[in-house]
């Protein structure tokens, strides 16, 4: 089958009915409970909200392409630079995978009909929807410039900004997280097909359950502490504050037990999403299936123990500062050996080039500098020097940007035909990743050196070091390559929802239960209860003779 | 050799370059690491690419290979780890004859006052080859002392006291940079470290008018009423004062603490929190009452007099106490 650009319109087809067309209206979409159609509610509220956040994005990059703090006011980018990472942390990147393919994919990989709350599932969505609207207003009316770190005492008693609604748009959206997360244990746990023993589970499925586990129990964390910073703000409590007894790096350290596994909750969804594109692109089961499952384990166990390793220089002791840094060593090495999985299970495979594959190399590349870069910030006397700078900057968009957003999107091209029936423009779709990777290259790698350099975070304004200019220069025009990148999939997304050609029931010929009903499914998601008598990625049957069709030619 | 590199940071201290060893043993590791996967994705990507009737051998794994695999960088991991904390320790240990300099961060400026007496404003001047230690607080939210040429960054917190110490090995002017976001003029927190050749550094410190930072703290001591409690006869309501900086104190509580910078700093502004053992809970809080700067003053004061030499003048306002592990505001907490 080719995969090639349409140059056919899409011929009509036998009405089937579909999650998609099986009724039509507003309140068939507010008021739906089938997980498909929620995950495409999640679809569109996030990408509002991505897109809200990159043009943020976009205004840091062009401030900061001359010394001067000449576009806008300090005060102002100081909200810049606060919203952005508020928005794209707490209403991207946290839902972004598991809300979106998670939600659509979980129950169909184990083989249900639904999330075992479907009602849950939509209240979650209202949730995001409401604190969503909350920081909308909040952004309205004058917005927030505490930084998305809100740390103390700044937040609590000196910003005269909206903190507290920022605060509860955050804590309500949390809910959101927290029962997503919710569903999705209870599901795995309870309403697997017959035949589908965890050692047959997607690995997809496995990196949500350790991302579930992470939002159920990391959420309370973060929202507790909004409580308390809140309390602090409105009625003098003294719990943070010096002057009232209080101690500002306890702040600090119930915010980074929940903001470090955070991290985990935006990677692990897309590790499960690359892992599930390298077995189907190099048409070969997963290289140590045991080992890339439990490693999802050990990095929701072991990241929940490394989070004072963003305090080193704020003023811990330097024996926890020891334990700190060898724990976060610990947690790096379930990452490597994921890498090391992924890379040897294209040995010997059958490797096609389709975009979500280029998506999942662009993947590999990123993660691993991200990680890599990791290893200098865990090293105690180097962390002293750029902790704070902008090779911390480079370093997390490389993991949440680099690593989670390629992922999202190369699972988005995985999936798009299984989502809408539809299949999108492959030429277009391999550009994007190609422009994508390079503008993402561009924009972050001198942020590495500008760090080093000792340029500060959170800085509007260097004319004290115009020596950073060329640095800033080079990821300013980065970051406009990088936004036309994230454009070209929307546009062409949209475009396929129209024109693109009808996509049969598995065009990848991957393996997988979502791959054996029908393109888009019925709302049941399967007409008769699958049941497993398969291990997963069973590539080598569905490639073997006497299948006469080669699979996805480029 | 580096410092000509325009992609290198100045190096200008002693801990620079055991930092920047150490920057450069990594960059060596990481981008051997990263050139192998790259390399294995690489060929792999193209040796196996997909060719008609050449079907994909699949292979279940292999255990032997995933323990190499996370042995290997296991161990490595662990060079990284120790080297990266035999640095730190170095970074956070001040020698024990530094010079001392005292550091008040606001919104937005560095306020610097030196033993001798001189006071600076977004910046410090320090002579080249010798150890200095910033005792360091905050009047309102947490910033941090970042000079990005010696590889040193310590967060300033209100509250407390912490300590960061480095030795210039280079005249020069250097950026100082406020590390830790803290508000609308976050970026203009910047000011410059001025390293100055022994001599000039000499001239520079005795052209103030002030006297030294002790004479000050004394005068502060009298005015404030100190010293109608805390005589030094042994008669006093109050501990006598002489001689208990860096030394054990006995607290009411049973417990015992050292009587470092954070302690004094405490029984100011929170008397009651760490009484002495054997004295009533009668000295009200200065909190609120003294800035900053009287506080450090104080501080300066109180040490001058545990001092074997007569206080006043001298370059180390600094006896014992530094050779225990730095304790950052271990004893607030």
């Amino acid at each position: 089958m080719s995969m090639g650009m349409p140059t056919v319109v899409p011929q009509q087809r036998f009405e089937r009915e579909t999650y998609l067309n099986k009724a039509y209206g507003v309140w068939s979409w507010l008021l739906t409970t089938d997980h498909k159609r929620i995950a495409l509610l999640y679809l569109v509220s996030i990408t509002f909200f991505f897109f809200i956040g990159g043009f943020f994005a976009l205004l840091i990059r062009l401030e900061l392409l001359t010394p001067a703090g000449d576009l806008v006011q300090a005060d102002t980018y100081n909200k810049l630079f606060t919203q952005h990472g508020m928005v794209m942390i707490f209403f991207f990147l946290i839902p972004s995978i598991p809300a979106t393919l998670g939600n659509f994919l979980v129950p169909m990989m184990v083989g249900a009909k639904d999330l075992a709350f479907p009602r849950i599932n939509l209240l979650s969505w209202y949730l995001y929807i409401i604190g969503g609207a909350l920081m909308l207003h909040c952004m309205l009316t004058g917005g927030v410039d505490t930084g998305w770190t809100f740390y103390v005492p700044f937040s609590s008693n000196f910003t005269n900004t909206k903190f507290v609604e920022a605060g509860i748009a955050i804590f309500i959206a949390g809910f959101s997280s927290i029962l997503t997360g919710l569903n999705f244990v209870v599901t795995i746990h309870r309403m697997r097909a017959p035949g589908m023993t965890w050692s047959r589970l997607p690995l997809f499925i496995w990196a949500h359950y350790a991302t579930s586990i992470i939002q159920l129990l990391g959420t309370p964390v973060v929202a507790i502490t909004i409580v308390l910073v809140a309390a602090e703000r409105a009625l003098h409590l003294g719990i943070f504050d010096p002057r009232l007894g209080g101690d500002p790096l306890l702040f600090q350290h119930l915010f980074w037990f929940y903001s470090h596994p955070a991290v985990y909750i935006m990677i692990l969804p897309s590790m499960g999403v690359v892992t599930e594109i390298i077995a189907c692109f190099a048409r070969k089961r997963i290289f140590g299936y045991q080992f890339v499952a439990f490693s999802s384990i050990a990095i929701a166990v072991f990241g929940f123990l490394v989070w004072a390793h963003h305090m080193f220089v704020a003023g811990i002791s330097v024996y926890s500062a020891l334990v700190f840094s060898f724990l976060s060593y610990a947690v790096a090495l379930p990452s490597a050996i994921k890498v090391f999985n992924w890379t040897a299970t294209l040995y010997k495979g059958s490797i096609h080039y389709d975009a979500p594959m280029l998506y999942a190399f662009g993947f590999l590349g990123l993660f691993t500098i991200g990680g890599l870069t990791g290893l200098f910030l865990a090293a105690l006397g180097i962390n002293v020097h750029v902790t704070d700078t902008y090779f911390v900057v480079a370093h997390f968009h490389y993991i949440m940007v680099g690593g989670a957003l390629m992922g999202y999107l190369g699972g988005m091209h995985f999936w798009w035909p299984k989502i809408s029936g539809k299949l999108y423009p492959e030429g277009w779709a391999r550009l994007a990743a190609l422009i994508v990777f390079i503008g993402f290259n561009l924009t972050f790698f001198p942020q590495f050196v500008l760090g080093y350099l000792g340029m500060p975070r959170r800085y509007y304004d260097y004319s004290h070091m115009p020596e950073f200019q060329v640095l800033n220069v080079l990821s300013t025009a980065g970051s406009t390559v990088l936004g036309v990148g994230y454009l070209l999939p929307m546009v062409y997304f949209l475009w396929s929802m129209r024109y693109g050609k009808p996509a049969s029931d598995n065009p990848w010929n991957a393996a997988g239960l979502e791959w054996r009903t029908a393109s888009p499914p019925p709302t049941l998601n399967f007409d008769v209860e699958p049941v497993v008598t398969w291990e997963a990625y069973n590539y080598e049957e569905l490639d073997a003779p006497p299948q006469t069709q080669e699979v996805t030619v480029g | 050799m580096l410092n000509d590199f325009p992609l290198w940071p100045q190096q200008a201290s002693t801990l620079a370059h055991r930092v920047d060893a150490l920057y450069i043993f990594l960059l060596i590791v990481t981008g051997m690491m990263a050139l192998l996967v790259c390399t294995l994705v690489i060929v792999f990507a193209a040796r196996f690419r997909n060719r008609p009737g050449v079907r994909a051998e699949q292979i279940e794994g292999s255990n032997a290979l995933e323990i190499t695999w996370s042995v290997i960088p296991f161990f490595v991991f662990m060079v990284i780890f120790a080297w990266g904390a035999v640095v730190y320790f170095s970074q956070r240990t001040p020698p024990a004859d530094a010079t001392e300099v005292y550091v008040v961060a606001k919104q937005w400026m560095w306020k610097v006052e030196h033993a001798e007496g001189q006071r600076e404003i977004n910046e410090l001047h320090v002579p080249v080859g010798r150890d200095v230690k910033l005792i360091m607080t905050s009047q309102d939210v947490i910033h941090s002392f970042y000079i990005p040429a010696f590889r040193v960054k310590q967060d300033v917190l209100p509250g407390r006291y912490t300590v960061e110490w480095f030795r210039a090995t280079k005249p020069g002017t250097y950026h100082l940079f406020c590390a830790e976001y803290c508000g609308t003029q976050h970026s203009g927190m910047v000011g410059d470290i001025v390293v100055l050749e022994p001599a000039q550094y000499e001239a520079w410190i005795n052209g103030g008018s002030n006297g030294p930072l002790s004479a000050t703290g004394e005068k502060i001591f009298a005015e404030l009423g100190c010293s109608t409690c805390h005589r030094t006869d042994m008669q006093g309501r109050g501990p006598n004062l002489q001689g208990v900086y860096g030394k054990p104190v006995e607290l009411a509580d049973g417990r015992t603490v050292t009587a470092d910078e954070n302690y004094l700093r405490e029984c100011i502004l929170d008397p009651g929190a760490k009484r002495v053992k054997g004295f009533q809970p009668i000295m009200p809080t200065f909190q609120g009452l003294v800035s900053e700067e009287q506080v450090n003053a104080l501080v300066a004061y109180i040490k001058s007099i545990s001092e074997t030499k007569p206080a006043g003048g001298m370059k180390t306002a600094n006896a014992g106490a530094a050779n225990q592990p730095q304790s950052n505001g271990s004893q607030v907490q």
